[in-house]
């Protein structure tokens, strides 16, 4: 009994692996083509679903244009013609990976520019710290006050702490 | 010194224009690379009459021309349908239609229900012209000017306000141009 119950539930759990094996089923010439299927489908985004690209995407159009990338590998394509299809068609907005031109100028160089500008400040403050301290190196009489008696305080101590060290 | 104590609120006020303006935009509306380029061609069988053909060519016939990407199970373009009816009753423009991955007799049925407003209308069954125009969310709306260059895209459903503060204008500047 313990071990039909065990069986039904391993099976049950490598049921998801079994099943979906049709849906996506693109037939491949070479390893290599199926590769760079793999590699472009997971570069370009779906433009109905914006935050997923075609690969993890079950949208109509992420599949017709998935069924179109696999049948221009399949005439022998590039993956620059290929690419060049879909800007040409989509934008830029298609590329996971925007191209460097004027208009992402910002996009590219804008976190270094935060960064570079967040240590400047960030040396600036520093600076300015230590130079106030330098700059009022003259103590105050109460400062004084309390710095002698602090000295003072310890000087005891150690004197104290000598003769009970005896 | 005083100024210093302006600058978190300088940082702040300028963060709030920043997520104001972010409001407004709207991130579906990816800007189309076809805009003022030659439209995309293509040769379709007509969906009412499927020995006639609809293309590019139909473009040429007008100084310009809507061409409006539509499907029966498009739920936004039953809500533009209205305006693109009334439209060609009165006669405003011709609409060229782009019936993306439907089924004939579900187009027809619609049309027949809500009244069809196209000069013609094209049936793209596979959704490959579609594809060739860079139609991602239907329903989409081209102005095409007589010598077959697209000058806008309308993405989602032509609204009262696009249609009055951009297209019309547009379309009749596109007259004036061609003369």
């Amino acid at each position: 009994m313990r071990g039909l119950i065990l069986s039904i539930l391993l099976s049950l759990m490598i049921w998801p692996a079994l099943s979906p094996a049709g849906i996506n089923a693109y037939v491949f010439d070479t390893p290599e083509h199926e590769q760079r299927f793999k590699k472009l489908a997971a570069e370009l985004r779906c433009l109905v679903c914006q935050n997923q690209n075609l690969a993890d995407s079950d949208a109509d159009l992420a599949k017709d244009l998935k069924d179109e990338i696999y049948q221009m590998i399949q005439d022998g394509k590039s993956d620059t013609e290929i690419i060049d299809f879909m800007v040409a068609r989509y934008g830029d907005f298609v590329l996971y990976r925007p191209p460097v031109k004027p208009v992402t100028y910002m996009l590219w160089v804008g976190p270094f520019v935060l960064f570079v500008l967040g240590l400047v400040v960030l040396v600036m403050f520093v600076r300015r710290r230590n130079q106030d301290v330098l700059e009022s190196g003259e103590l105050s009489s109460e400062e004084r006050q309390r710095l002698e008696g602090l000295l003072r305080e310890q000087r005891e101590r150690g004197t104290s702490g000598k003769r009970k060290g005896k | 010194m005083k100024a210093r104590f302006l600058i978190p609120l300088v940082v702040f006020l300028s963060l709030v224009g920043l997520f104001m303006v972010g409001l407004k935009l709207d991130p579906r509306e990816v800007p189309s690379p076809l805009i003022d380029k030659p439209a995309p061609s293509f040769s379709l069988p007509d969906l009412h009459d499927e020995s006639k053909t609809v293309s590019t060519e139909d473009f040429k016939k007008h100084k310009v021309s809507l061409f409006n990407v539509w499907a029966s199970w498009c739920v936004a373009c039953r809500q533009e349908h209205p305006l693109l009816v009334e439209l060609s009753r009165q006669d405003v423009v011709p609409i060229y239609g782009l019936n993306y991955k439907d089924k004939r007799s579900d187009a027809l049925n619609w049309l027949n229900r809500l009244g069809n407003p196209y000069t013609a209308s094209a049936f793209d069954e596979k959704g490959r012209v579609g594809i060739d125009w860079g139609v991602y969310g239907v329903p989409e709306t081209f102005v095409v000017d007589g010598k077959g260059i697209i000058r806008y895209k309308q993405i989602g459903p032509i609204t009262e306000e696009a249609w009055q503060e951009t297209i019309l204008p547009l379309i009749e500047k596109i007259r004036a141009e061609e003369g």
